[in-house]
């Protein structure tokens, strides 16, 4: 077996065909130096320079080797040959493969902006991106960030907790848009504010003109003008599915695979970022960045190069952490009709209904209802808005009663 | 490096030494203990790095935070008053020689 991406997704499908019972040669192939590790330090605790690298590493190398798993490093796929039932590498060296896994990712759109190939124009996806923003970072004063998603306003709070000018453009009318409600998303756009960071809603980057002095000047469609010694890009992540698609697997946004995580390819599987799937909790395919898809459709992928057929429909799960405050997301909530919120002022859930049934909750400083929240969504349980409000109403009742 | 002694829900132990300034998590992922799962990462965010530690180590350990104590909460294992989240424990000297036991499972 070949798993091509030695990423969260490409770990967990190479342990799960090990303890599944595989017994043959099993090669974890990685285009990046390191062995498999955490993302979602990068741009928190690794990106304040408080964590040596190997501490997101998700396992050592010798954890790899003790499970006989041929973990690759500096080793790039360039081709998949279906026919011939191999990978190329770059260095023209073939494997031939049983069974398949694609786990390759995704990676950083790029900014549509001339300019854009500054050196102080800087994207956060791994490890390497994190030393050299960190590096940046150190020296210098005025950041802008372009984007309010996640991955941008954790480095807007970081730069500001290490006491940077820090500004961030977003083209929406709120902050993470794409993935949370409008309450939550004021919340955001306070606690940045009252820290300090200049939040400008609505505009774009037109032009990024190098200055003499060194930096660069920040042109905005609004007609404001910016000074930044670092610019961060986080304006999105597309799938890295072109080797799939080149081997005539079929693609979308993401490389197309069913419940199962199959490709059109029966001897072919992927997991992670990389796929546009099917989750049996929604109706239509998905693609998600998040830990909890990785790992959880890794698992279905492969069981299914071992030949049992475990449909996904785990809860979507997913958190980040700005400043000292901890959002964390369970289920998909942004079709809703009603919400309501548990909790005060500075920790508290939304609670998302649609039709009746509790969709999904982001919570704010709450974590034990996040992971109830968790548990109640998997189960399919019913909760009341009116239930969900009240603060004196224990949710946990609700796991214990199978009836509820 | 403190020695830490990591003991299994059936009873085994293993001693690995963890740098200082590391999380308990951290030098039990990086030493492949087994029985840890930490989703998250070390983000107090999953309550999968759950563990158990007896007087008189725990009045060694530092104290919970709200978000620690919330989260236990939540754990596999029902949580027991030894429990801990080992990404919230940073490892220092004098818990050289701690023991500390891993729940049945974690998720
Ligand atoms: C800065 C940052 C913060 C994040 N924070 C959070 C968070 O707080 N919570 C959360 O849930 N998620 C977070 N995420 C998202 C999460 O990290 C990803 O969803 C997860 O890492 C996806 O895992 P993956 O294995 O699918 O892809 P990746 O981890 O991207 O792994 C894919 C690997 O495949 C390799 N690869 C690609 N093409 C080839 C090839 N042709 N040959 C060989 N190797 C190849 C890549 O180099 C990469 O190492 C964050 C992501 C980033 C970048
Ligand atoms: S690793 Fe997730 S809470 Fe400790």
């Amino acid at each position: 077996m070949v798993i091509i991406g030695a990423g969260q997704a490409g770990l967990q499908i190479a342990e799960c065909l090990r303890r599944g019972g595989h017994a043959g040669r099993l090669t974890l192939l990685g285009e990046e130096p390191w062995p498999p590790y955490q993302r979602p330090p990068l741009s928190k605790k690794y990106l304040a320079g408080d964590l040596a690298d190997e501490r997101v590493f998700c396992r050592p190398l010798a954890q790899l080797a003790k499970q006989e798993i041929e973990f690759r490093a500096n080793t790039r796929v360039v081709a998949i040959d279906r026919t011939a039932r191999a990978v190329v590498l770059a260095s023209g060296e073939r494997l031939a493969y049983t069974g398949l896994a694609i786990a390759t990712g995704a990676r950083p759109r790029a900014l549509p902006v001339a300019g854009a190939e500054h050196p102080a124009v800087c994207y956060l996806r791994g490890l390497q991106d994190a030393q050299g923003l960190q590096a940046k970072l150190v020296r210098a004063q005025q950041v802008v960030v372009i984007g309010g998603g996640f991955i941008g306003l954790e480095v807007a709070a970081t730069a500001r907790e290490a006491g940077k000018t820090v500004s961030v453009i977003e083209g929406a009318d709120r902050l993470m848009a794409r993935a949370v409600a409008p309450g939550i998303s004021s919340y955001f756009a306070q606690t940045h504010r009252a820290r300090g960071v200049d939040l400008r809603f609505g505009c774009q980057v037109s032009g990024l003109v190098p200055v003499a002095a060194g930096g660069l000047r920040v042109e905005l469609s609004d007609g404001g003008v910016l000074h930044a010694d670092l610019v961060v890009a986080g304006v999105g992540a597309l799938p890295n599915q072109e080797l799939a698609a080149q081997a005539g697997l079929a693609c979308a946004n993401g490389i197309v695979v069913d419940e199962y995580a199959r490709t059109n390819d029966p001897l072919i599987v992927a997991a992670g970022d990389c796929t546009w799937h099917v989750n049996r909790r929604y109706p239509a395919p998905l693609r998600l960045e998040s830990v909890q898809n990785a790992v959880d459709q890794a698992k279905i992928a492969a069981l299914s190069l071992l030949g049992v057929a475990q449909p996904y429909q785990d809860l979507p799960w997913f958190w980040s952490d700005q400043y000292d405050v901890k959002l964390q997301i369970a289920g998909l909530s942004l079709a809703h009709d009603t919400t309501v919120v548990r909790g005060g002022s500075e920790a508290f859930s939304v609670f998302y209904f649609a039709a009746g049934a509790l969709v999904g909750v982001d919570s704010i400083n709450r974590p034990a209802d996040h992971m109830l929240a968790r548990k109640l969504l998997s189960a399919g349980r019913a909760v009341t808005p009116a239930q969900a409000v009240d603060l004196a109403f224990d949710l946990k009742a609700l796991l214990q009663d199978p009836t509820g | 490096m403190p020695k830490i002694n990591f003991v299994s829900a059936d009873g085994v132990t293993r001693t690995v030494d963890i740098p200082a300034g590391w999380t308990l998590m951290e030098g039990a992922i990086q030493n492949g203990v087994d029985g840890i799962t930490a989703e998250c990462g070390g983000g107090c965010a999953c309550a999968t790095c759950h563990v158990l530690v007896s007087t008189p180590w725990a009045e060694q350990l530092p104290p919970m935070t709200p978000a620690e104590n919330d989260l236990l909460e939540c754990t596999a294992v029902p949580r027991s008053p030894q429990s801990r989240l080992s990404c919230q424990i940073p490892v220092t000297g004098p818990l050289e020689g701690l023991t500390v036991h891993l729940p049945e499972r974690q998720t």
